[in-house]
């Protein structure tokens, strides 16, 4: 007797052939959607939302487009989620990671058409990263013993991570500021500390990194414009109302005149604290909150400079890069320790005042005003800079690079081919499979500038056949040519994890051999 | 077919609306009902085993979840049917109380139901294939006990947990790893087990997991990890024997819970309101200090105010710690969670070797670790992985194996692994056959071939000749009359489980087979099921 369902009514069940279909042509998919961004010549997108406004945005990364799409098919999800990890982890490379995920799926596809047990591909993918993995590492790259060439490295980088992006363009001027930047943080990776403003107007080639620090915030007027040795005290205090915190306390009064002596009061209050505050000895105050009238207006008249409404990060800079401590009470201001500078000024980048914070004294943090023609502009703009950011960052702490350019992709597959050989069983065919998965991602690149991929990655694969080559694919001059000349490299880090959570990604779709969705769940009806 | 007729020959209805009703009676429903077990538990065929493969999950809502864990998949898996979703409380149960096997207790139920399914065929009365189906599992379990073995381990010498550990491991998405991560499953177990009562709390083993890094990172902390940074971005990043006041009363203006008003009339009252205020914070900060704490964990918020004093007076704090951790951070520390700032004493400060923070990746991620605790009893382990699925299925695999030391330790015996332990019973089972006279001879026969179903699946899965492969292992295992052989999975090259180094628990095989029993013997006594139709 047939069992009519043991589901509920809408939940639908794939299983075997069927369910690894559904997730690989959903993988590839999405895999596919981004090809065409990978690479120096890859092309952009524009995706508009469909919330109010249908705000428009232009992008070449891939963690940001795969982010923006409404995807249902679950294996597509997965794609969309090692994206999305890539970009916190490491900051770049989104693109790659997916890319190569889908690449290793396709060969995957064409082996399980042949009979070969999905367990079987699994197997011989996890052998081949690990084989990948280890010859990167034996052609790594270290110079973290020399500052100079260090140095030079980072800068490589970030102009490798650049060219791919709208700002290639500008990118040794870019990689400058990145470099400059990053080497300010001093080994941490909290990105947080450099601030990007983004102001339209003027070129891209405007853009600069700020020595000091500034603050997107205009100065109270009647305050003095220009401060010279100021001393800073950064504060997180309310400077509205002082109000009474303990719960329940309210004003009842019976006549006016009791109003006006305790409004007199208040008024008492807040001078006293502005009072104690002055009585640091200083002459700028951050506030994180507002500043009212009464109070700006005793400050002004103390010749203090007084900032409200600064954000919580940009007090956290602040304290960051004067040295100060953020204060919320002012009993003591001995011990309290206040913040320092040489100058601060208020400047002006195209038509908005800003106040700039130069001569600071621990310089653990930094600004970079970006100029660009339009918010789109600016936005990618941001992207493309907090990617090298993140690329830079993360190789000072782990300084081993490597070539660019597909390079490290043809390390890999020849190393990766000659395991195939040497592996006896079914398996070979997989690890032969992520060779030419690895071959892909040059192709692409080849591919997406234009150029005759197959006649430039067959060259490439005759010229690694030799120790030691250096050849990648130039695109610029459209041949294969040496990466270490032409200053293309890339961070280990970045590549490590691309591979492996390529192949993490890989594996788990391959694994998955019935796709269970549920009913989705029923919104009620407000009708 | 519901109508009856009483004593004077009138036609009465015994089913309200009946017409509307779906009814199966008799042996039409105990073969619909089969049919349904045997539904899921086909789902669940293919994900038995070290080749076992994922299924994937999308819930409602849209997520998506990849697993191999039986218990999990059956969960999720939005069932309607009644006899499915008794399958589904079977794997539960399982989970509960051994915390493993999820996924063979349910194709165990399977393959009796199937068996079951041909007696009733040949015209046996169902409760008579269920009373047979009841001894053979007495039979089968006997026979388990018999040949167990107990190994022995203490704190230094726990290879062989490990071991078991892995074979549960090796099944799931993280076999990659199952050396480190035994190892890590194991040395939690040990770190807070009470061996002298032979009892595991497995509530004070915290598994925290953070998407990024890959999964050999993931790493076991001899103390508490929280998902919070300290309250003010310049406090310490690291505190050594620390000194910690736990707290549950917030860093802010007292809020008594009875109704009052202060009202304020006068510029007095209003100045002198102001001085308590502000020395209430003073006394606050000040009694934390005098106690000795050298760090404020508190599990709410700061007022601005109170979060500079602190931090004036260098004292470290954290604030918005949930309650589950504060009392794991009691626990591991020796301290007592303290509600009000007048009951703080020195005696109740939580002791602490190392407290500190920690940040990951490109965001602005930071955790804070707590190490070196007074009382070691409490260990997180920290999962780093890909992706968010790909450790949640962590979790769930390392619970699993956490779950399996933790019956060790309860009971040290264990059964060889790889079928070794379903074939040994499923002979057992059909020589004792024999000895029954009646008709729960073919009941007991037919559990005896059920029992193979488990390592046929395996053999399947694996990718070897399912039949061949078993009759071979069981031949061998009968002429040698060693319960050792079983299905070679892993493609080594030997059927001896012992050289394998594949073990399960003993506890853990006997509850499957207990549990799958019961629920099919539930399953064959139904005779009638009514249902209604279409609404």
């Amino acid at each position: 007797m047939p069992i009519d369902k043991i589901f509920k009514d809408d939940a639908s069940e794939e299983k075997g052939e069927r369910a690894r279909m559904a997730s690989f042509i959903g993988a590839m998919a999405v895999a596919d959607l981004v090809k065409s961004t990978l690479g120096p010549k890859g092309m952009d997108k524009i995706l508009q939302s469909t919330g109010r406004g249908h705000s428009v945005t232009v992008t070449n990364d891939g963690a940001t487009i795969l982010k923006s799409l409404h995807i249902d098919n679950p294996a597509a999800k997965v794609l969309v989620d090692i994206s999305k990890v890539q970009d916190d982890e490491v900051g770049d490379g989104t693109t790659s990671v997916v890319v190569l995920a889908g690449e290793l799926l396709r060969e995957a596809e064409k082996l399980v058409t042949s009979k070969i047990h999905p367990m079987t591909i699994i197997a011989g993918y996890r052998m081949a990263a690990e084989c990948a993995r280890d010859a990167l590492l034996k052609r790594v790259i270290d110079n973290k013993e020399n500052a100079e060439k260090f140095r030079s490295d980072l800068m490589k980088i970030a102009m490798t991570t650049l060219c791919s992006k709208i700002l290639s363009q500008d990118k040794e001027h870019f990689a400058e500021m990145a470099v400059d930047a990053v080497f300010r943080l001093k080994g941490s990776t909290n990105l947080e500390a450099i601030q990007i403003i983004k102001k339209p107007g003027g070129s891209l080639r405007d853009s600069f990194l700020d020595e000091g620090f500034i603050l997107d915030k205009k100065i109270g007027i009647g305050q003095p414009k220009r401060i010279e040795n100021a001393k800073i005290l950064v504060a997180n205090t309310a400077m509205d109302t002082d109000k009474v915190k303990i719960y329940g306390a309210r004003v009842r009064v019976d006549s006016m005149t009791k109003v006006a002596q305790i409004e007199g009061a208040e008024k008492e209050k807040m001078k006293d604290k502005v009072n104690k505050i002055l009585a640091h000895g200083i002459n700028c105050f951050v506030n994180r909150q507002l500043i009212y009238n009464f109070p700006e207006e005793l400050f002004a008249d103390a010749g203090v400079l007084a900032i409200e409404h600064a954000d919580f990060e940009g007090i956290e800079r602040l304290g960051l890069v004067t040295g100060g401590e953020i204060a919320s009470t002012f009993d003591n201001p001995e011990s309290v320790k206040l913040g320092h500078c040489k100058l601060i000024e208020e400047i002006m980048i195209g038509e908005d005042k800003l106040i700039h914070f130069s001569g600071v004294e621990m310089g653990q943090a930094c600004s970079i005003v970006l100029r660009g023609a339009s918010h789109h502009v600016l936005d990618e703009a941001e992207r493309s800079l907090h990617d090298a950011l993140c690329v830079l960052s993360q190789t000072v702490n782990d300084s081993r690079v490597l070539l660019g350019g597909g390079w490290p992709e043809m390390v890999m597959a020849k190393e990766v081919d000659e395991l195939a050989r040497k592996t006896a069983g079914k398996k070979s065919h997989a690890i032969e499979a992520f060779s030419r998965a690895l071959v892909a991602i040059p192709t692409t690149i080849a591919d997406n500038a234009g150029l005759d991929s197959a006649e430039l990655v067959a060259q490439l694969r005759a010229e690694h056949h030799t120790e030691g080559c250096n050849a990648g694919i130039d695109v610029i001059s459209g041949a294969v040519g040496d990466m270490e000349e032409r200053g293309i490299y890339e961070a280990f880090k970045v590549k490590q994890a691309v591979l492996l959570s390529a192949t993490e990604a890989a594996e788990m779709i391959l694994r998955v051999d019935e796709i269970i969705t549920c009913a989705p769940r029923r919104r009620e009806d407000r009708m | 077919m519901a109508l009856a007729f009483d004593e004077f020959g009138r036609p009465f209805i015994i089913l309200r609306e009946q017409d509307q009703k779906t009814r199966l009676r008799g042996i039409d429903a105990q073969k619909a009902n089969i049919a349904a077990g045997k539904a899921v538990a086909r789902i669940l065929r293919s994900s038995l085993g070290p080749k076992g493969m994922d299924k994937m999950l999308q819930g409602p809502d849209g997520d998506v979840t990849i697993t191999n864990d039986g218990a999990t998949i059956l969960e999720q898996m939005d069932v309607d049917n009644q006899i499915a979703k008794l399958m589904v409380e079977l794997s539960r149960s399982q989970d509960y109380e051994i915390g493993d096997g999820t996924t063979g207790v349910v194709v165990m139920a399977g393959a009796l139901l199937e068996q079951a399914e041909r007696q009733l065929d040949r015209g046996i009365h169902p409760i008579r294939v269920a009373e047979g189906y009841e001894m053979a599992s007495r039979v089968a379990v006997e026979h388990l006990e018999r040949i167990s073995q107990k190994f022995e381990f203490d704190n230094d010498n726990y290879e062989p947990l490990v071991q078991t550990c892995m074979t549960t491991l090796s099944s799931k998405i993280v076999n990659r790893c199952k050396r480190s991560l035994a190892e890590i499953a194991v040395k939690a177990v040990l770190a807070v087990a009470d061996l002298e009562r032979k009892d595991v709390n497995l509530d004070l083993i915290k598994i925290e997991g953070k998407v990024g890094g890959n999964l050999e990172d993931t790493e076991l902390i001899y103390g508490i990890l929280v998902d919070k940074d300290m309250s003010h971005p310049q406090m310490p990043k690291q505190i050594e024997d620390a000194h910690i006041a736990i707290l549950t009363c917030p860093f802010e203006p007292p809020k008594p819970k009875t109704k009052h008003k202060v009202d304020i009339d006068t510029v007095e009252k209003f100045e002198t309101l102001r001085k308590q205020e502000q020395q209430y914070f003073d006394e606050m900060v000040q009694k934390c200090k005098d106690v000795g704490a050298t760090l404020v964990i508190c599990q709410w918020g700061f007022d601005d105010e109170a979060n500079h004093l602190l931090m004036h007076r260098n004292l470290p704090a954290v604030r918005w710690v949930g309650g589950v951790e504060l009392e794991l951070i009691a626990i591991a520390t020796g301290g007592r969670i303290v509600p009000r700032f007048q009951e703080l004493t020195a005696e109740k400060l939580g002791k602490a070797g190392m407290v500190r923070e920690k940040s990951f990746g490109t965001t602005k991620e930071r955790m804070l670790y707590i190490e070196h605790c007074a009382n070691s009893k409490a260990v997180t382990i920290f999962i780093r992985g890909g992706n968010k699925m790909m450790i949640e299925e962590t979790k769930r695999s390392i619970h699993d194996a956490l779950c399996v030391a933790r019956n060790l330790i309860r009971n040290k015996s264990i059964v060889y692994g790889g079928g070794a332990a379903e074939i040994a019973c499923s002979l057992a089972v059909d020589a004792a056959a024999d000895k029954y006279p009646g008709v729960e001879q073919y009941a007991i026969r037919a559990f005896a071939e059920a029992l193979d179903s488990v390592p046929m699946a395996l053999a399947e899965n694996s990718g070897l000749q399912p039949i061949e492969t078993l009759s071979a292992v069981k031949s061998q295992q009968l002429k040698e009359n060693i319960p050792f052989y079983g299905i070679d999975c892993n493609d080594v090259g030997t059927n001896d489980m012992r050289e394998q180094n594949v073990f399960e628990t003993l506890i853990g095989k006997q509850q499957q087979i207990l549990l799958a029993t019961q629920v099919v013997k539930m399953i064959l006594k139904i005779d009638d099921v009514i249902s209604n139709s279409e609404y």
